[in-house]
């Protein structure tokens, strides 16, 4: 008898996600979907405010990626009024410095998130462990002093956000052309020599060192299993700076192939010219492709993996994430990496590569200069933005118009976890195939799985429903003679 | 929280690995919290984190069953404390929000969504046809010749006209204002209720933004 299995909601991700999976009388996979289920629609509801609200109100549609939000909406805004990178006057250096600071935090604690309570319970107690141990909840059990390290390094990504943005989430910092606030010196070193119940920034990069290892330390022990599962195809982009490795808050997008060759190129502010977005019936999230190759060919991935696949190397003032992502490197001798449970191994460095990169980034004297914002020569109105930065889980962009008046009416948002619809959606089915297929006894172990790969990509399904309208994950197999069906819409 | 039809199984129902009895039984005595987003953005969930080292202090006397944080799906027995954070704006957010006013003694609305509908609630300015037509058919990326689609599917919940906030649809015990309540003003909530003390929550923690 044909099935359908069903997981409502995906869980330790954030928003709403569902997975359908078919199988027909043979218990073949006939069809195996991620569905969001969600839409919010900020496109539309945005229009008609001035545009200075932009980063605030856009913000709120994520929770952990909000100073993401902010900072795209505030590059956009920047070229709206005629500075900035994309106008070629560029904002000052302490504008962009305590921006990049806040940026890198988010990712420290955003990835920290994702991969401490979410990720790491599920390499140490096993992926068909009992749902009710493979949590935070289970690892306070296991290992409570591990969890108060995990709380501690959240706790000084946030404390760090908080001393930018003036608040742990959806705080202000940013405006048209620069920020409002420099970071003091008492500031300064509070965050880099800590205090009674506040890490030092050298305790912040042993225990993202020490983070990284509980991957090394996994992987060694179940290399077949990591490497095989869910090793699926796709492109990778990044923004990258002119050396060809990331920057996290600007560049150029960058999408390479398996063997690392550039297929594709672009200045941000042309995407329009590059990317087609495709609907479905079954899911409010839509499936970004590059329109040269199309929907096959040229769907990307985002995020941890996609970045550390693009980027050539860290600088030397990294050095531990530069050693880090040297041995990721050589583990694929050169080739992109498709291994899905590696973006894990990949987020891992990058809570390392922004914990070193603020260590840096704190030094500098910029920070307590006190020219933070760059007023417009005369007529340079634009009415017309695009921002765009390396969100914790990939590249995110927002492109606003606004009338004279300075109204917004237009505004496009293309986030990470859209971009890595059609990836996340293959590795659905492929982990479907791998540990349902065939089988006529099925676990919610083998069903977690699923989730499992999903979850490798920390979507963002309440990001993904701002404007591509709601994201619903339902992953579907449907009973059809076991006739592998693409991209069927029902 | 679609209709089961007689194929279909959910994950949450099939056999699972169980949970060591003596771990169980210590988790069983403690008290028992449920957590769900509705629409909103999961601050709220991420704030509640936000109490930092209170947490561990939190989780000696709770126990959490069904969140976005484990992996429990349904809420598998009576709760003390319901945490919900989101308002009501498609019918699996009302199922769910049913589903835990049936299960749980106190129902907490936590943050400016669940409040009043939040930032979510924008588009009741607008009608939702525009809402998803903006999305969907006026998009700058939409492929050319392509047939144009609204998500509509058996799979997918139908969105309501409108936002609403959690109170518009069940009886709500308390409320958290904020966006979101900062992770001191939830454990101070949480933290007066787990010990038996009444909600209190000083006009001092009211948060606006």
């Amino acid at each position: 008898m044909s099935r359908k299995l069903v997981i409502d909601p995906v869980t330790k991700v954030e928003g709403h996600g569902k997975v359908t999976v078919h199988l027909d009388d043979n218990n073949r996979v006939v069809d195996a979907k991620l569905h969001v289920v969600e839409f919010r629609g900020f496109e539309k509801f945005v229009q008609g405010h001035p545009f200075w609200e932009a980063p605030m109100l856009l913000q709120r549609i994520c929770g952990i990626c909000f100073v993401s939000h902010h900072l795209c909406g505030a590059k956009a805004l920047d070229d709206m009024v005629g500075v900035g990178l994309g106008s070629g006057i560029e904002i000052l250096p302490t504008a962009e410095k305590v921006r990049r600071l806040g940026h890198y935090a988010q990712q420290l604690q955003s990835h920290s998130t994702a991969y401490f309570y979410c990720v790491v319970p599920e390499m140490l107690f096993g992926m068909d462990a009992p749902p009710e141990q493979r949590n935070i909840l289970g690892l306070v059990e296991a290992d409570p002093e591990l969890v108060k390290r995990v709380v501690a390094l959240r706790k000084w990504g946030q404390e760090v956000i908080k001393t930018v943005f003036g608040k742990r989430m959806h705080g202000i910092n940013s405006v048209p052309g620069g920020v409002n606030k420099n970071i003091s010196t008492t500031e300064r070193d509070r965050l880099l020599n800590g205090e009674d119940g506040l890490l030092s920034i050298d305790k912040v990069i042993k225990y993202a060192q020490d983070g990284l290892n509980i991957f090394h330390e996994f992987h060694e022990k179940n290399r077949k299993e990591v490497d095989s599962f869910a090793e699926v195809p796709a492109l990778n982009m990044s923004l990258v700076d002119d050396d060809g490795n990331v920057d996290y808050y600007h560049g150029k997008m960058r999408i390479i192939d398996k063997d690392k060759t550039i297929v594709a190129e672009m200045d941000y502010h042309d995407y329009l010219d590059h990317f087609s977005e495709a609907t479905e019936e079954w899911s409010y999230m839509k499936f970004p492709f590059l329109k040269d190759l199309g929907r096959e060919a040229g769907s990307v991935r985002v995020g941890p993996l996609a970045r550390v696949n693009v980027t050539k190397a860290y600088s030397a003032s990294t050095p531990l994430a530069k050693a880090a992502l040297e041995r990721f490197h050589d583990y694929t001798k050169g080739k992109a990496n498709d291994m899905t449970l590696h973006t894990n191994w990949a987020r891992a460095i990058e809570i390392l590569h922004s914990a070193e990169l603020i260590k840096e980034l704190l030094k500098d004297p910029d920070l307590q200069k006190d020219q933070l914002v760059m007023s417009p020569p005369e007529g340079a109105w634009t009415g017309e933005g695009v921002g765009v930065v390396e969100a914790p889980r990939g590249t995110l962009l927002h492109h606003y118009r606004a009338c004279e008046e300075g109204n917004i009416t237009f505004a496009n948002l293309v986030v990470a976890t859209t971009q890595n619809n059609t990836v996340m959606n293959r590795t659905v089915r492929s982990v479907a195939e791998d540990y349902l297929g065939g089988k006529a006894e099925i676990t919610e172990g083998m069903m977690n799985a699923i989730e499992v790969g999903i979850r490798a990509y920390d979507p963002c399904l309440s990001c993904a429903t701002h404007a591509m309208g709601q994201m619903p994950l339902v992953v579907s197999v449907f009973d059809s003679e076991g006739v592998l069906v693409d991209e069927r819409v029902r | 929280m679609s209709t089961t039809t007689k194929n279909e199984v959910a994950s949450h129902e099939l056999k699972a690995t169980p949970m060591d009895p003596s771990v169980q039984a210590a988790r069983d005595e403690k008290i028992q919290v449920a957590m769900i987003g509705l629409c909103g953005c999961w601050g709220c969930t991420l704030s509640f984190l936000d109490m930092d080292e209170n947490l561990l202090v939190l989780l000696e006397k709770v126990n959490i069953t069904r969140s976005s944080l484990t992996d429990i799906k349904r809420i598998p027995h009576r709760c003390a404390i319901g945490f919900v954070e989101g308002g009501v704006a498609n019918e699996e957010n009302i199922e769910t929000l049913e589903h835990f006013r049936e299960n749980c003694d106190v129902l907490i609305s936590v943050g400016a969504c669940a409040v009043w509908g939040g930032v979510p609630a924008m588009r009741n300015d607008v009608s939702l046809e525009d809402c998803l037509k903006e999305a969907y058919i006026a998009s700058p990326t939409a492929v050319p010749q392509a047939k144009l689609t609204i998500p509509y599917h058996e799979d997918i919940p139908r969105i309501t006209t409108k936002v609403y906030p959690c109170h518009e649809v069940v009886k709500m015990d308390y409320f958290i204002p904020g966006c979101p309540p900062d992770g001191a003003t939830i454990f101070k909530v949480l933290d007066d209720l787990v010990n038996g003390r009444e909600f209190d929550l000083p006009a001092s923690m009211n948060r606006y933004d």
